[in-house]
């Protein structure tokens, strides 16, 4: 009996284990293949000696200008930033088809960045820049989501993009 | 041939007041709890649109109840548990009694600790969530008594080496018995686990809360924060584990299959530490070679939870065919479905099988885009720590306290029903908040508030997990009510021993096998791992931008 369960246990770990690789390939392939890319390290807000971090945001480029701007025939670039309890810009409209960077950072606390019914999904720390790209192949009216807690208003913390 | 797993196969009970102590831990998680619990409920219903957390005693804002339910389920209950359930399974695998005055400290320290954290909750200035995402700044008696509460986790891990080197010293050449070295594998990964928590307050947090740093760094106490914040999810387990592979097979009529299987999986956990980094795959400043790493990681640590699928359900197994179960899954019906204790922890398992698999899609890469901070994560985790964890413990309970006190068990009756809505009620619960999830629910809300209107989905999620909450609510004040009349009202009568469970494959003391008790080699190679994975990052962080001012609007 206990050959038996020794060979049983050995199968269904090699099984699990060959599922467990193929799924981290299929990741990789989204990941690679398809450019579905995690926020990755793109850069730092530093305040000077004695200035405020909302003072050193408003001075760094692209935050020095907010909003969308067309940067190629479909592409587009979308910068915000964070405070309690609001996104600026409150609404940005778009083409169906446009390629946008978002470009967000918090000047405050840990805030989220999370468009409802996409992958637009990122946190904002303050002090951090925060970067995903995404395409709106359909029209509509998307929430933008304050998703971290972020004091007593949290739930107040929106924001819409429309897409026609 | 059949092994205990114990070393006193014919008997051994602990002193009373070392006896005393343990009952006193456990209780005060079981009292945390019940408070945890009760401020679950309001959250539950708040996703159905009811309002009813602005009428409890103490509790001004959904947030600060939402921090008390993380706080003192999450973190309170179960290191209170451990600290009482670990420590009385070690004495009782060794044979020996526990060291008494750490026991003790450890108590009064987990106790303080405790007061202060709930002091600091109550009174509002702590209202962070059980994460405590700096700059959000707590008053300084939250940290402390975290602090202090972690604390009690080492002074009992130091208890439990001091008494396994006396079980060494006097036994030369034996094994550990399988039930103690899982007691002290669990406490020896959480202290290497723990550091990181320790670090983010103690050298961080607290001082700064009293003023003695200007600001916080946000990245770096988050990244500390997870080096703890996943593995604490096997602190919660490994103990859970422990009554798995050596109590149930007993309680089953069924037998564990091997004794190395058991000590290498726990191996594997302390090993596989340094995965936190997956709570940050959508965070800016961390790259996203790191993050694939860690995916990597977090997907190996699924191979000893799967080791642990495979033995109890043989040892589930051979306990229904024993009692007349055939056919392919005929003996599932056969195990002892009427015993309380039984019932909670097979559902238990099986709640964890869905919480398992919606934990690979969390850790899944680039899939976490879709679900990162939604509904979907606290849907996912009520399978795991709310139900296969705390299930299992309300399941442990049935037996432990009747030995604690040396009472009968007030109603069995009661305690099934209590498990079967509890089940019931988090399948719903799941379903309800893993649906919103995927329909864009964010997480840590006040959806009942929130000023938009609703997009689609939301609405019946957010009943489903009203319903769901509700029968988890009421199984769990069934199970406080058993538990209660069992202390107050049980019949006094003679419970000799803990359901100990004996293994087919008996431990060699020859070969490779010792090898696996030879824990300082593995320490090292978990310390390894952490320092590869962890150095570079936190080494690329110095200086420390320790200028982010605190933030305490809530």
């Amino acid at each position: 009996m206990n050959h038996e369960a020794e060979r049983y246990e050995r199968l269904f770990l090699i099984i699990s284990g060959l599922f467990l690789v193929g799924f981290l390939i299929v990741l990789a392939y989204t990941s690679i293949h398809m450019g579905v890319m995690l926020p990755g390290k793109v850069g730092v807000i530093e305040a000077k000696a004695g200035e405020s971090l909302a003072a050193a945001v408003f001075r760094t480029p692209p935050f020095d200008h907010l909003g969308v701007k067309k940067i190629g025939p479909d592409d587009y670039e979308a910068v915000y930033f964070a405070q309690a309890w609001a996104f600026f810009p409150r609404e940005i409209d778009l083409p169906v088809g446009a390629r946008v960077k978002f470009i967000a950072t918090s000047v405050d606390v840990t805030h989220g960045f999370f468009i409802a019914g996409t992958r637009v999904n990122m946190m904002l720390l303050p002090g951090q820049i925060s970067e995903e790209t995404y395409t709106f192949r359909k029209a509509g009216k998307y929430l933008l989501l304050c998703h971290e807690y972020c004091g007593l208003l949290h739930q107040t913390m929106h924001a819409w993009v429309i897409v026609k | 041939m059949t092994t205990p797993i114990v070393a006193a196969p014919d008997g051994f009970s602990l002193p009373d007041e070392q006896r005393r102590l343990i009952k006193w831990t456990v209780y005060l998680g079981f009292i945390v709890l019940a408070v945890g619990v009760l401020n679950g409920l309001d959250q539950a219903l708040n996703y159905a649109h009811i309002d009813i957390f602005r009428f409890f005693p103490g509790m001004r804002t959904y947030y600060q109840g939402l921090t008390a339910h993380g706080v003192f389920n999450a973190i309170i209950m179960t290191f209170a548990f451990a600290n009482g359930f670990v420590a009385m399974a070690v004495a009782r695998g060794l044979g020996m009694k526990l060291n008494h005055g750490l026991l003790a400290a450890s108590f009064w320290t987990i106790l303080v600790g405790t007061l202060l954290t709930a002091g600091a909750i109550v009174n509002g200035t702590a209202s962070v969530l059980y994460t405590f995402y700096p700059p959000l700044e707590a008053s300084w008696p939250f940290y402390l008594g975290l602090a202090l509460v972690v604390i009690s986790t080492w002074i009992t891990s130091a208890n439990l080496f001091v008494t396994l080197a006396k079980f060494r010293r006097e036994h030369p050449g034996q094994r550990i018995p399988l039930l103690a070295y899982m007691g002290v594998v669990t406490y020896v990964f959480w202290d290497i686990s723990s550091l990181g928590i320790v670090v983010e307050v103690v050298v961080f947090l607290l001082p700064w809360s009293l003023g003695l740093w200007h600001g916080a760094d946000p990245l770096v106490d988050r990244t500390l924060f997870w080096f703890t914040g996943h593995p604490i999810v096997y602190f919660w387990l490994l103990p859970i584990y422990m009554s798995w592979y050596g109590m149930i097979p007993r309680q089953v009529g069924g037998a564990l299959f091997s004794d190395s299987v058991v000590r290498i999986s726990f191996l594997l956990f302390l090993i596989i530490i340094p995965i936190g980094f997956h709570h940050q795959f959508v965070d800016p400043g961390v790259s996203r070679e790191l993050k694939y790493a860690v995916a990597v990681l977090t997907f190996a640590v699924f191979v000893p939870s799967l080791m642990t699928a495979f033995s109890v359900m043989y040892a589930l197994e051979i306990g229904g065919r024993r009692a007349g179960g055939n056919g392919l899954i005929g003996w599932f019906f056969r195990i002892p479905w009427k015993d309380p204790s039984v019932c909670a922890q097979v559902l238990a398992m099986l709640a964890f099988m869905l919480g398992g698999i919606t934990g690979l899609m969390n850790a899944s890469y680039t899939m976490n885009l879709e679900i990162h901070n939604t509904t979907f994560v606290p849907g996912h985790f009520h399978l795991t720590v709310g139900t296969a964890v705390a299930l299992s413990i309300m399941g442990i309970a049935y037996w432990l306290v009747p030995y604690l006190e040396q009472k009968e068990l007030w109603s069995a009756k009661a305690g099934l029903v209590s498990s079967w809505l509890y089940f019931i009620g988090v399948l719903i619960f799941a379903r309800g908040m893993i649906s919103g999830g995927l329909a864009g629910m964010p997480r840590r809300t006040a959806i009942s508030l929130v000023p938009y209107a609703e997009p689609p989905g939301w609405r019946l999620a957010g009943i489903l997990v009203g319903v769901g909450g509700s029968l988890m609510f009421i199984g769990a004040v069934l199970f406080f009510v058993v538990i209660a009349m069992t202390v107050l009202a049980g019949k006094r009568t003679e419970i000799a021993d803990i359901p100990y469970s004996v293994t087919l494959v008996t431990p060699q003391t020859s070969g490779w096998e010792p090898g696996l008790d030879r824990l300082r080699y593995w320490i090292v190679a978990s310390v390894l791992l952490c320092v590869i994975i962890y150095g570079p990052f936190l080494a690329s962080q110095f200086p420390l931008q320790l200028n982010v001012p605190g933030f305490r609007a809530f």
